[in-house]
This record gives C-alpha cells, structure tokens and sequence, in this order.
C-alpha cells in the first residue's frame, strides 16, 4: 500500500531525473534549451532569495483570488440553486463570461486595475469563480427529494431547508469544485503576471527567458507545481476535516487530486 | 378526534391532465393502524403527499384531527421507503431533527429521543454517523426521528419494503410493540399483503389508476399479533381474499385502460 502509493512514485521521479540528466550530458545540450537538473537545482539555491520573494506573490493572488472566488461564488450558488428566476437570469450571464478566455481579457483588467497585484487577484478570482459556482449550485440542487419533502412537512420555513437539508448536502459539491479552482487561480495569477507586473514567478518566469536563463525558467516551475500541489492538498485536508461524515476516501488519495487536477489544466 | 379523509382530487400536470386518484374516501380512527394496499402506480405516494400538505389537493378534503389540510401541518411524522437520514447528523441529531425544524428546545426532548432511541435498541450508537448503521437500523432510526415530535399522525410509505425478509418481519413486530405503546394513529402503505394484515385493523385496497377505494377489510386478528399468526387458518382467508380483491381491480379497470392509451 505505502510502497504502492509513496516508494514507487518517487523512484519513477527519480530515476526521470537521472534520465534528464543524463541526456543534457550525453548530448551536450546547450544550458539555455534545456538545463540539467542539477544545474536547476544550483539555480535555485542561487537565486533562493528572489524565487522565495516572487513566490510569495503569486502564492498570496492565486490564495486572495480564491478567497474571493469562494466568497462571492457560494452566495450565487445559493441564489441559484433558490429560485429558478435568479437561476434563469443569472445562469446565461455567468456562461457568457464563462466563455470568453480570460487570457483575452487579462490586459483589459492591467489596464483598469494597474500593474499591482489586485488586477492578477481579479483575474485569479475570474478564473476559480466558475467551477464553484456550477459545483456547488449543483449539489444545492441535487438534495434528496424525500429529504427536503421530510422537512418541509414540518412546516419548515425556506432558509431551513437550506440550512439543514440543501447546504451540508453541497459541501463535498463544493469542496470538489474548490479544489479545481485552487489550481485555476494559480493559473489565473501567473496570467495575470504574464500580460504586466513587475513581481512574482510569471514576471520572473518572463525576464528569464528573456535574457536565456533557462534554469531560472525551471526553477520557477517547479516551485509552481509545488505550490499548486501544497494548495490542492490544503484545500483537500479542509474537506477532511471539515466533513468528517465524508470519509469514505483516503484524505491523500493521487488518483482524485490527478484528476482533480486534470479538470483545471 | 376523528380523521377523516375524503379526497376527489384529478391532479392535472403539464399538457394533459393525468387523474391519478379519482375518489377516495375513508376515515381512520384515533389510534387505529391501516394500512394501503394497491397495484404499483395507483396513487399510494400521491395521497400521502397530499395528507402531509405537500401537495395540493385537486378535489375533496383531507382532514386531520377535524381540521382541513391547507398545507404542511407538522403534526404528522412521515417515515418513508429509504431512510433519507442525513449523514452529516449523528444518530441523536438525526433524530431531533424535526425539533429542530420546528425550532423547539432541544433539551426538552433529549429525554424522550433516548427514550425511542431505546426502544428500539439503538441508545449506544447515538453519537455515530448513519453510514455505520444497517438497513434495518437506519430505518429504526428513521422511525424515532417521525416520532420525536410525538404527531398524533405516523403515515408510513413501504417503509420496510427496502429490507430483507428477515429484518421486515422483526421490523413489523417491532413496530406493532411501538404501536400498542403509544397508540399513534398510523397510515401503512404497503406491497405485501401479508404485511398488511399482520400489522392492520383494517385493510384498504386501492384499484388502479385512476384510483378509488376497491374495498376494506377488517381485521378481527387478536392482539398483539405474532410473526406466528402469520400460518394460522384465520390470516390466510385473509390474505387470500385480500389478494383477490387486488386481483380483480387489475383485470376490471386493465380493459379500459389499453382502450384510453
């Protein structure tokens, strides 16, 4: 189970890493196309304090952008799934923004909102807002009829059968978009940086390139993907915590967090 | 206090107008069990959403304790096929649930949750989730959760209709120790007729869609009632006729039904 699960997928890495090495040393690879691991990884403890800085920025849009996604996502959700007015008003406007790629409009919100972080937070949180909305709405809807039909013959008023019954019911709903979302609005950040700032590892991702530091280029990535892992996992040991009555999966199971994962790409 | 139940209602849909239920009329007595027998799709569902005000009534009047059902009147405990216990609430949560609804206090009624829950033997698990429970189980609790409110209504839709034959059985017998005990009046919908005449004062057969009263029967079984009763001479003439009835209801209203469709 524990070699199965941990020991084998980190002798696969590893042995990739020896392979890539490897091939930039057979091959003689020139640093600047692609740069041996190691020489990554002495880039990285090099420009450590640069790559910590930058990182941090991105980290704290991609969290903040969430943050708002989850915050203004939940309460349209509500809205929806409570009346089919709201539902038939609001359903066809989030689709339409839904659809216009957010890379397309990303310069419009440097322009409107400045080069700083609050236009990479708007559109880290553009990005995450849609799968909340659509997952949680759904699980609001998707309560069981006897349920609800249980509780209402109780006389219950409307905001108790959300409460009681159609809220708890969303959770894992939610908690499955949010964590499509969490890796969308690290995409959303990085975005965001690509099109106009002047901090965080898209910013730097883009300077290195510009001047062949290829390994830098890397080294950003990697810290990246590890940021969006570490990310996913928090949000996935909220839902453990949170709904201890929804234990069925292991709390750290790769199979959901690589499909999970998969969806946001 | 007298229910009476007249209920006339065709409940149109969309398009064309279905009558699911043409005319059905029948009282039920203060702390009488009966129960519903019919053929699949004759209205069984239907009249218990209407008698717990959760759906309008398209005709007629139901009636519960003399006042007219306008909607959901609280006094009825409703226990229905699946549990459809939440499984974010413990046992005892799941329970007091309908006090919560009903926004009452809940240490008014923790003594009487126990009180069912213990009944039915299930006090130790009441801090566990549902999932860790059994069918039969989950059911029970089910069970106490329509009684905590103490409704002077219990309406039952094939409660046990989802359990193995074993559990039914004690399922049954344990409802009818419940039963004598508090003497609710209950509405008992039901597949098997067996079930209906080991449990009923009396036996009401629905026809088919759209349906109306067939025939009721009444029980004159000794009380309490045995699992053992279920081989004596007396329950099979029951049952048999029961059966019959049933049986003729399908082959008289099929005909017409071919003819409208």
């Amino acid at each position: 189970m524990k070699f199965g699960r941990i020991v084998l997928p980190a002798l696969n890495l590893f042995a990739l890493v020896l392979l890539w090495e490897l091939a930039v040393r057979l091959l003689n690879l020139p640093s600047f196309i692609l740069p041996a691991p190691s020489a990554i990884l002495a880039k990285m403890i090099e420009q450590a304090p640069a790559l910590w800085r930058n990182s941090l920025f991105t980290l704290y849009e991609s969290v903040a952008g969430f943050g708002l996604s989850v915050l203004l996502g939940v309460p349209i959700a509500i809205a929806i799934a409570w009346s089919s007015y709201l539902r038939n008003t609001l359903y066809p406007i989030l689709l339409l923004f839904q659809s216009i790629p957010k890379t397309a409009i990303a310069p419009l919100f440097i322009l409107w909102f400045g080069y700083g972080d609050t236009s990479k937070i708007i559109i880290a949180f553009l990005v995450a807002f849609f799968p909340i909305v659509v997952d949680t709405a759904t699980g609001l809807m998707s309560a069981d009829n006897d349920m609800v039909d249980l509780v209402r013959s109780l006389k219950s008023a409307r905001w108790q059968e959300f409460l009681h019954i159609r809220l708890p019911y969303a959770l894992p709903a939610f908690f499955s978009g949010a964590k499509v979302a969490i890796t969308l609005a690290v995409i959303g950040a990085v975005i965001g940086e690509f099109v106009g700032a002047s901090n965080g590892l898209g910013y730097l991702i883009l300077l290195s390139t510009s001047s062949l530091q290829t390994a830098l280029v890397f080294a950003c990535l990697i810290i990246l993907a590890l940021q969006g892992i570490a990310l996913f996992y928090l949000v996935e040991l909220v839902e453990w915590l949170v709904l201890p009555w929804n234990r069925k999966a292991q709390p750290y199971d790769v199979e959901t967090a690589f499909n999970a994962a998969g969806r946001g790409g | 206090m007298r229910h009476v139940c007249k209920i006339y209602p065709p409940r149109s849909r969309r398009g064309q107008p279905v009558l699911a239920i043409a005319d059905i009329t029948f009282d039920v007595i203060q702390g009488e069990f009966v129960s519903i027998v019919g053929p699949s799709g004759c209205g069984k569902s239907t009249l218990l959403r209407m008698l717990a005000g959760l759906l309008p009534i398209s005709g007629g009047e139901i009636c519960v304790n003399g006042y007219p059902v306008r909607g959901p009147h609280s006094d009825i405990g409703i226990v229905f096929q699946s549990p459809t216990l939440l499984k974010w609430r413990s046992v005892l949560d799941n329970v007091l649930l309908p006090i919560d609804i009903l926004r009452r206090s809940r240490s008014e009624f923790k003594e009487r949750a126990e009180e069912l829950l213990r009944l039915v033997g299930l006090w130790d698990f009441r801090d566990d989730y549902p999932n860790v429970l059994s069918g039969g189980m989950q059911q029970r609790v089910a069970l106490c959760r329509a009684l905590i409110h103490d409704p002077s209504l219990l309406v039952m839709d094939e409660p046990f209709g989802a359990l193995d034959a074993f559990t039914r059985e004690e399922m049954n017998l344990e409802l009818l120790k419940l039963w004598a005990q508090r003497r609710k009046t209950v509405l008992f919908i039901t597949h098997s007729i067996a079930e209906a005449v080991l449990l009923s004062d009396r036996v009401i057969v629905l026809s088919p869609r759209p349906s109306v009263v067939d025939s009721i029967f009444v029980i004159q079984l000794p009380r309490p009632r045995t699992a053992h009763m279920q081989y004596s001479d007396a329950f099979q003439e029951y049952a048999q006729r029961i059966r019959e009835r049933i049986g003729i209801a399908r082959v008289v209203v099929e005909p017409v039904d071919d003819a409208s469709s």
